[in-house]
């Protein structure tokens, strides 16, 4: 296992691993809590529409896929806002058309033989010390972004409407925030693939919101949890020759179910009988 | 004649083509504890919303100490509707007080230390200070309400408007809530949506009747007196019939009233 650590291009799968870990940690609370997994989904979707036009008219992969992640977030951000009632609707066809534009674009592509697959589920062997520096950065300013807004995403996440009437500007917060989501969905393309990141998103969020008092709390505990889903993750992926983004999130699913029913358990005995006293003589008196 | 606090001056609002209030015309004085009651689709809290200048009315006017809500040099504090729908979300009490004053952040849209200082005293005003700390799901519904209410107060508002505090609550949260919303007003103008009777009829000063129209009624201080008294022992349950003959409205007993 250890001579893993000695090959270049599993050091640059663990690096972007751990970096790629800070944004989705950032990020992923943020989307849970303002409902947004399945606008997310959306736009994870509609980046291959980016990808089959980059490999169809020959030019970047990584620009062909920022480009169409950033539209489908600001036709995403405009449905959501003018079109509430039906808004899941016109995300599921942002979702399929962006996909179904990136299939045929492909299909098009006279001798394109290279793996699409990797796209969607990742791939170990796809990221680039470029690609590194491009993560750091992008960390740099979700982060910087994240701080500065931090409690307008505050208000935005537990009550939009009192955040209004307070002179937040909760439409370009909401904007904000699918970009960034836009952002991260490219940036981990390629280790973990388009569809797998946004279980990716989700399901650290989802296990902190457990555990966690504050915003920034569930942020820090989904950073780590994501590092150390994804570092397990790219082990097993090289150990038994998978993809990265499906060992990934397998690995994030046992750590998910594990920490849901310690929860759980944690909660019984809090709920035990010797405690349940106090609570039932409250009750009593009400009576 | 002194300035009223709200007026709203033959006021009609629709929402698409259905009309929802027609016509209403009132006068809050400074210093009134007004609750707006009604049937549910009656335009209770439109009212409010308009009130508060977050809708614009299609005829009519609403005025403040005189002037259009949105050049009115006043703050109202606003205590919306308790939804609960994100509750899961981790967030600890002092937080959600600090929204109150998210407009007056310095440049690093920090809170400053006045600012943390308004928001406890605003804790301490509704006696939830001790729990500063705790999580906001960890709390009951009638301490997610004063929570609410803390940080409606912390930006020091001469006009409280709440939306049903008082729904989904126990019978003693919801005295309790009263209580405070009237020791409230002895600093500030309050209104307040309610659906019970009991406790409109035991602290309010007047009552607006809310149906498409309405209808003010005073509250006399000795029925107060009385039904607030009830209140205390939970002997009485005061249904209201009275106050709706004294309207000409058609008396509905709710089985609780029947018991009674």
């Amino acid at each position: 296992m250890l001579e893993a650590l000695q090959m270049p291009f599993f050091q640059h799968a663990l690096i972007a691993g751990v970096l790629i870990a800070v944004a989705i940690g950032l990020i992923g609370p943020l989307t849970m809590a303002n409902k947004m997994t399945f606008m997310s989904g959306g736009i994870a979707h509609a980046t291959y529409g980016g990808v089959g036009a980059a490999i169809f008219f020959g030019f970047s992969i990584l620009v062909g896929a920022t480009v169409a992640a950033l539209v489908a977030a600001a036709v995403i951000s405009f449905i959501a806002y003018r079109y509430a009632h039906r808004a899941d609707t016109a995300i599921g066809i942002v979702w399929a058309v962006g996909m179904a534009i990136g299939v045929v674009l492909s299909d098009m592509t006279p001798g394109y033989n290279v793996d699409l697959m990797s796209f969607l589920f990742g791939s170990i062997l796809a990221v680039g010390s470029d690609d590194l520096w491009l993560m750091a950065l992008f960390d740099l300013v979700a982060l910087s972004l994240v701080w500065y807004f931090y409690y307008d995403f505050l208000a935005l996440s537990f009550d939009p409407v009192f955040a209004k009437l307070q002179g937040v500007k909760t439409g370009l917060l909401h904007l904000l925030l699918l970009i960034l989501v836009a952002m991260t969905v490219v940036l981990a393309m390629r280790l973990v693939g388009l569809i797998m990141v946004i279980a990716l998103l989700t399901m650290p969020s989802f296990s902190s919101e457990q555990y966690a008092r504050s915003l920034g709390g569930m942020m820090l505990f989904s950073i780590f949890l994501s590092i150390f889903y994804i570092v397990a993750g790219l082990f097993v992926a090289y150990l038994y020759d998978l993809s990265s983004g499906a060992s990934v999130i397998l690995v994030a699913a046992l750590g998910t179910i594990t920490l849901f029913f310690i929860k759980l358990m944690l909660r019984t005995i809090r709920h035990h009988p010797r405690h349940q006293r106090r609570a039932s003589v409250r009750r009593g008196g009400e009576a | 004649m002194k300035t009223p606090a709200i007026e709203v001056r033959h006021l009609s609002f629709s929402y698409e083509e259905h009309l929802v209030l027609e016509d209403v015309t009132l006068e809050v004085e400074e210093g009134d504890f007004l609750a707006i009651i009604g049937p549910n689709g009656g335009g209770k809290s439109t009212l409010l919303k308009l009130m508060m200048g977050v809708l614009k009315p299609d005829r009519g006017e609403v005025r403040l100490y005189g002037k259009p809500p949105q050049e009115a040099d006043i703050v109202i504090g606003y205590v919306p509707q308790e939804t609960g729908h994100n509750l899961d979300f981790p967030i600890t009490v002092f937080d959600v007080v600090l929204m109150g004053v998210l407009h007056r952040r310095n440049i690093w849209r920090r809170y400053d230390k006045t600012l943390k200082q308004k928001a406890f005293e605003a804790l301490e005003k509704v006696q939830m200070a001790s729990m500063a700390d705790r999580r906001i799901a960890d709390l009951s519904g009638g301490q997610r309400q004063r929570v609410l209410i803390a940080r409606a107060l912390c930006s020091d508002p001469q006009i409280l408007m709440l939306d049903e505090p008082t729904a989904s609550i126990d019978f003693n949260g919801q005295r309790e809530i009263f209580a405070l919303l009237e020791k409230l007003n002895e600093e500030m103008t309050i209104v307040v949506v309610s659906h019970d009777m009991s406790m409109v009829m035991g602290y309010a000063k007047h009552a607006l009747y809310v149906n498409k129209t309405a209808v003010m009624h005073t509250i006399d201080p000795h029925t107060r007196y009385q039904i607030k008294q009830q209140l205390k022992d939970h002997k009485g349950h005061y249904c209201g019939a009275e106050f709706w003959q004294d309207m000409g409205r058609k008396i509905e007993c709710t089985s609780e009233c029947r018991h009674a």
